[in-house]
């Protein structure tokens, strides 16, 4: 490991009156070199995204348990001050760990959960990511949280912005779901949306940073991203100790950026080690849409670089060409001995219904990308049916209505007598 | 007309060019001509050592840098060897993921 000595401190550094918990500073994931706290998220040696570091001390399960019932049960494995849960915040996390018996035994699967993260404030997991982002926020004085998004992520950041007395800048691509612009805007921030995929409006978050217009601007997914990147662990927490303290053997998670996947992968590596979880064996699967399914091809191919695609799927949530976290997903799931899978549009859609058909649970496009790779993976012999599995719903069906509109509708339209509905429903 | 082209410099790398957020180079006026390669070359000459930071020893892109000529990223276009028209405006980026 190296010490970078002769780099540019971060422009906006820690606050030393502020903590970050157990956190102790940022590492390059690529080459190792460590810096302080603060707004960065680049390594100035390689490019490298930095991650954080921790001295977690003695962490244990009656301290956890007997914490409220949100994400920051988990403050003492965050980079939040153990005071960020009194601040004004969505309070998201602790969500439904759903038994699916009848999905389950459709799918001639023994055990299946699934982790619904529908149940969040904004209505997905972005919601945690966000929590986290925003506590960075405010140790560092930034006060406008911003982000590129494609649009749950806009969502998260505009309903957090509201609710903690911050403004906000969100940056999405012109074409999303209404379900998820109308309800941005609802907040009254600022929304901005770029002619352009979200490739481009990541590119323009990149060029922004730097720019003195966006001085005590967070951009929760780009300066913050380290801080932000970890609140994804928990929904790996949640999913062990709602399991009772133990890891599933099989898990699948949709991929956009790959973050999710990782840092669910690091979570239950942190339990293990912290010896709160026994030390056994899972493998991680990864799901995409046909239309943008860059990790998938390199896990395909055998490549260890991702090599960028131009996204075009109704999996909009998942519609990232060029997903910097590709390259260790690629090495969660071919260290776990799992695959990842990607299906068609079509298939997204008929996942969707299935899943509400079966568990009362709507699922937005990126849920229907999960079940429909689910599927696949059984088909090929890749999951095993007779190990416990938990699946990732990241977000809910009423954001992406576009779906499944034309495929679902009223079963009859009747006048109001008794005798039409006998009819219809004949 | 001018072969020169204008480039955006992330915060990262402006220890290198004296804090200058966008600079201005000629990339005919050393090795590797009017493409992506001697825009890095001529960035080199005016800022040593940026080089170094964008391409890797092997003398290819790093594996989280992103580069754009104009709206193009470059590695859907010709790598090093895209074309940089003078007056091109090329951008350096980290890359990062999103969500």
């Amino acid at each position: 490991m190296t010490t970078v000595a002769d780099a540019p401190t971060p422009r906006a550094e820690a606050s030393p009156t502020y903590d970050f918990g157990p956190a102790t500073g940022l590492v390059c994931r690529e080459c190792g070199a460590v810096y302080d706290l603060g707004a960065a998220y680049a390594c100035m040696e390689c490019f490298g995204p930095l991650e954080v570091s921790y001295d977690f001390g003695t962490v244990t399960r009656e301290q956890i348990e007997a914490g409220p019932s949100s994400l920051w049960r988990y403050s003492a494995l965050l980079p939040v001050s153990a005071g960020s849960v009194d601040e004004p915040n969505l309070a998201p996390g602790w969500t439904r760990l759903i038994h699916a018996h009848n999905l389950a035994e459709e799918l001639g699967i023994q055990t299946l959960w699934i982790k619904d993260d529908s149940g969040n404030p904004t209505h997905s997991f972005k919601d945690r990511v966000v929590a986290v982002a925003q506590s960075a926020a405010r140790r560092l004085d930034l006060g406008t949280l911003s982000c590129a998004s494609t649009g749950n992520l806009a969502h998260a950041v505009a309903a957090a912005a509201a609710r903690g007395g911050m403004k906000s800048v969100v940056i999405i691509p012109h074409d999303l779901e209404d379900g998820k612009t109308v309800t941005t805007a609802t907040y009254g921030g600022k929304l901005l949306a770029v002619e352009g995929n979200y490739d481009d409006v990541n590119r323009l978050c990149g060029e922004l940073i730097g720019d003195p217009l966006t001085e005590d601007w967070g951009f929760v997914n780009v300066n913050l991203r380290p801080y932000y990147a970890e609140g994804s662990k928990t929904v790996g927490y949640e999913i062990a100790e709602q399991l009772g303290w133990r890891l599933p053997k099989q898990v699948v998670i949709p991929v956009a950026s790959g973050a999710l996947l990782t840092k669910v992968d690091k979570a239950w590596r942190e339990l293990i080690e912290l010896g709160l979880v026994e030390d056994t064996e899972y493998k991680v699967f990864g799901a995409q849409a046909v239309g943008c399914s860059p990790v998938e091809q390199a896990f395909k191919a055998g490549h260890d670089v991702v090599r960028p695609v131009k996204p075009n799927t109704i999996a909009k949530s998942l519609a990232i060409g060029n997903p910097a976290d590709g390259p260790y997903a690629l090495d969660v799931v071919r260290r776990t001995l799992g695959s990842i899978g990607a299906v068609d549009d079509d298939a997204v859609v008929d996942g969707i219904r299935q899943l509400a058909r079966t568990e009362g649970v709507f699922a937005e496009t990126a849920g229907g990308v999960v079940i429909a790779t689910l599927k696949q993976l059984i088909a090929s012999g890749e999951l095993d049916p007779n190990e416990e599995t938990v699946i990732l719903n990241t977000g809910d069906g009423l954001k992406t209505l576009d779906a499944v509109i034309g495929q679902v509708g009223p079963t009859a339209t009747i006048q109001a007598h008794v005798e039409d509905v006998r009819k219809a429903l004949a | 007309m001018s072969s020169e082209v204008t480039v955006r410099i992330p915060t990262i790398l402006r220890t290198y060019t004296g804090g200058a957020a966008e600079v201005s180079v000629d990339p005919t006026s050393v090795d590797g001509g009017p493409v992506l390669a001697g825009v890095i070359n001529a960035l080199d000459a005016d800022h040593p050592g940026i080089k170094a930071r964008i391409l890797d020893d092997g003398g290819a892109l790093r594996r989280f840098v992103n580069i754009y000529v104009g709206d193009e990223d470059v590695r859907f276009a010709g790598g090093l060897e895209t074309p940089t028209p003078g007056g091109s405006q090329i951008s350096v980026i980290p890359a990062v993921a999103g969500g």
